[in-house]
């Protein structure tokens, strides 16, 4: 059981980098804790799997270290790291039993049989693969397969991490969550440092006490589920998480004699005044704003402080409703309960100024006294 | 349930295919079939013998000893083959240009006609004009294929491993290219030795083309005629006289047609039963338990 650090870490897959494109990991310092269990959501293409293998040692970095509780490993082979890496395909071998597949890490270091029988038998129990023990692997359904896949990395005792690349994606969705659901327990049982690619934020959510998000080869935010949907720290977190995702506006900030204020069109957004001083003094003149449709306030008659705008269409997912509607020509969503009145034609919506997140250049704006949460401590990796 | 019979027009479907099989097989292996129970002289002479051929082949010593010696020759060319062509591919480069001249190169014997390869052995083993003869000659060797009985064996066997381990090379690195790279990921990971990773990953996923490869090489090495027809006749003696060639010298040779048909059609059934008990060998091996 280890920490994992990456210490100023990048990776290219070309000879001559020059520019931030070339590099499929940009540079980048993170810390995954001893004993917890992350999730690596992003985009296909994003950097996941890469960085999943240089942790593992199956590809070298090009730049920084890897540190497994402070002590670099760079130059360990993947056999000399006692991690443990569950791919997106099972891999089993296929003309050996299930017992032997599990006992097949075991056997390669050499522990004496007496053991390796336990520990087959403990993990097979865990597993609910005791019933299959005797049949040969080749015969198991792709569900049973990935079991003994992970099985393998649950039957050493000496394993830093185990490491998932996608492992249910070619899973059916009913076993998905039943096999979901076990890794939490056997995360619980053994607490082993547990990190998890995907790119499915509700595989990530349910699975993961924290995630990471990793969009164009950085980590643009490493937080609890929650944090990532109350105060995400970049666009793109905004964008990927939640569904439908973030909307997202362009505003201007304009100063009238001694008094700024933040300008959609001819809409003024209200923000502290806290956040228009920090905008001041960061020289930002065109910021993006981010309000997620949840907290988009719908208002039922006529309001004063609320801005008009014309309902475009209304979409009844079952126990929700998602509201699309024009304002100054831009389209946006609003999160509509159960028991709310479907609107129609001309509405009144509002921003909540402690729901409308403030980007520059793409990073979330933040004022510390402002903030909702209290969450003071609250780092955001800035990968470049 | 009772099944209305409109028309019988799908008969007409099958039909070119039971023109093919009979014209391919059925008759040609008839005409054998025929020659074995008779004694044929003329189109209008011919007497019932029933087993009589049969029986007279199966006494030949002559034939026994080409049997055993075709046994022997099969199974010592597949025992080096086999291996060697893992071996080759194993140690075939995988990428860039390094790969296609691998595969050209080792493909090189499987495009020469097999009465050249004997030839070419014939000229290569000799110890006056020959690569192979005189460089064993050089160093000591006291090698002439001509007439001692092992030299002719050695060299036989030799030319065959030359011109068909590319065969075996070839389809087992197919074979090895259509393993995904992430069981070899995995097996790192599982801290598997470097045997491991054959015997686990690489030769189970090499089964199915080793299988064909077998077959194949059994079935050919089996019927083997040309090669050492060109290379040696047969001899020193009878030593490389195989089952096809007595077949040869009996048929042509003596023009006992009687006793070689009787003798192809056991030929034939030793074949078919040698693939057959190896076929469902191996497949009995892989099933779940």
């Amino acid at each position: 059981m280890a920490a994992i650090t990456l210490n100023a870490l990048a990776h290219t897959y070309t000879d001559n980098p020059t520019k931030p494109e070339d590099y499929a990991i940009r540079e980048m310092t993170h810390v995954w804790e001893q004993g917890g269990a992350f999730a690596l959501l992003g985009p296909s293409g994003c950097g996941k799997s890469t960085l999943l293998n240089i942790i593992s040692g199956l590809l070298k970095p090009s730049n920084g270290e890897v540190l497994f509780d402070g002590k670099r490993v760079n130059e360990l082979k993947p056999e000399e790291r006692n991690i443990a890496q569950v791919f997106q395909f099972p891999v089993v071998y296929d003309t050996m039993t299930v017992f032997d597949n599990l006992a097949f890490p075991l056997r390669n270091i050499g522990v004496p049989e007496y053991k390796v029988k336990s520990k087959v038998y403990e993990v097979a129990e865990i597993l609910e693969l005791s019933d299959q023990l005797k049949r040969k692997a080749k015969g198991l359904s792709a569900d049973q397969k990935q079991k003994v896949s992970m099985g393998r990395g649950l039957v050493r005792d000496d394993v830093s991490a185990i490491l998932f690349d996608e492992p249910l994606t070619v899973i059916d969705p009913q076993l998905k969550w039943k096999l979901r659901r076990k890794l939490k327990q056997i995360h619980e049982q053994f607490n082993i440092t547990m990190v998890y690619v995907t790119h499915d934020q509700l595989e990530a959510s349910t699975f993961a006490d924290k995630i990471a998000v990793m969009y164009n080869g950085q980590i643009v935010q490493f937080g609890t589920p929650r944090e990532l949907f109350e105060n995400p720290a970049h666009t793109f977190v905004g964008y990927f998480i939640g569904s439908p995702g973030m909307n997202f506006f362009e505003a201007e900030l304009k100063s009238q004699g001694e008094k700024e204020t933040l300008m959609f069109g001819d809409h003024e957004i209200s923000v502290s005044n806290a956040m228009l001083a920090r905008l001041k003094a960061m020289g930002a003149n065109k910021v993006t704003l981010g309000i997620r449709p949840e907290f988009v306030h719908v208002w039922e008659g006529k309001n004063s402080d609320a801005f008009h705008v014309d309902v475009d269409y209304v979409e009844d997912l079952g126990t929700y409703k998602i509201l699309s509607f024009l304002f100054h020509g831009q389209v946006m969503k609003a999160r509509l309960s159960e028991d709310q009145k479907v609107p129609s034609g001309q509405i009144y919506v509002s921003f909540p100024e402690q729901w409308t997140k403030v980007y520059v250049d793409d990073y979330l704006v933040e004022v510390t006294d402002a903030t909702v949460d209290n969450d003071k401590t609250k780092e955001i990796p800035h990968a470049n | 349930m009772q099944i209305k019979v409109e028309n019988n027009k799908a008969w007409f479907l099958v039909l070119p295919v039971f023109l093919i099989v009979a014209f391919s097989a059925i008759i040609p292996l008839m005409t054998v079939v025929n020659y074995s129970v008779q004694d044929i002289f003329d189109p209008y002479t011919r007497y019932f013998v029933g087993t009589e051929w049969f029986k007279q082949v199966m006494l030949d010593s002559r034939l026994h000893e080409a049997l055993l010696r075709q046994f022997l020759y099969s199974f010592t060319i597949l025992a080096i083959e086999v291996p060697l062509g893992i071996c080759v591919a194993l140690m075939m480069p995988t990428k860039g240009r390094g790969a296609s001249l691998a595969l050209i190169l080792v493909a090189i014997p499987l495009l020469i006609p097999w009465n050249v390869v004997g030839t070419i052995w014939q000229i290569f083993g000799r110890a006056d004009i020959g690569l192979f003869g005189a460089f064993m000659s050089s160093i000591g060797v006291d090698y002439n294929y001509a007439s001692d009985p092992t030299d002719a064996w050695l060299t036989v066997v030799l030319m065959d491993v030359w011109h068909w381990t590319p065969l075996i090379a070839l389809l087992c690195y197919s074979g090895l290219r259509a393993i995904p790279e992430v069981y070899y990921q995995a097996a790192r990971i599982d801290q598997a030795s470097r045997w491991a990773v054959f015997r686990y990953i690489q030769l189970p996923k090499l089964t199915n083309v080793l299988i064909i490869g077998v077959l194949l090489r059994f079935m050919d090495s089996f019927m083997i005629y040309t090669e050492p027809f060109v290379l040696t006749g047969g001899g020193p003696g009878s030593s490389t006289t195989f089952l096809s060639q007595s077949l040869v010298q009996q048929a042509i040779g003596q023009f006992d047609l009687g006793p070689a048909a009787a003798f192809s059609l056991v030929y034939f059934l030793i074949i078919l039963l040698v693939c057959w008990v190896f076929y469902t060998t191996i497949m009995n091996m892989q099933k779940d338990k």
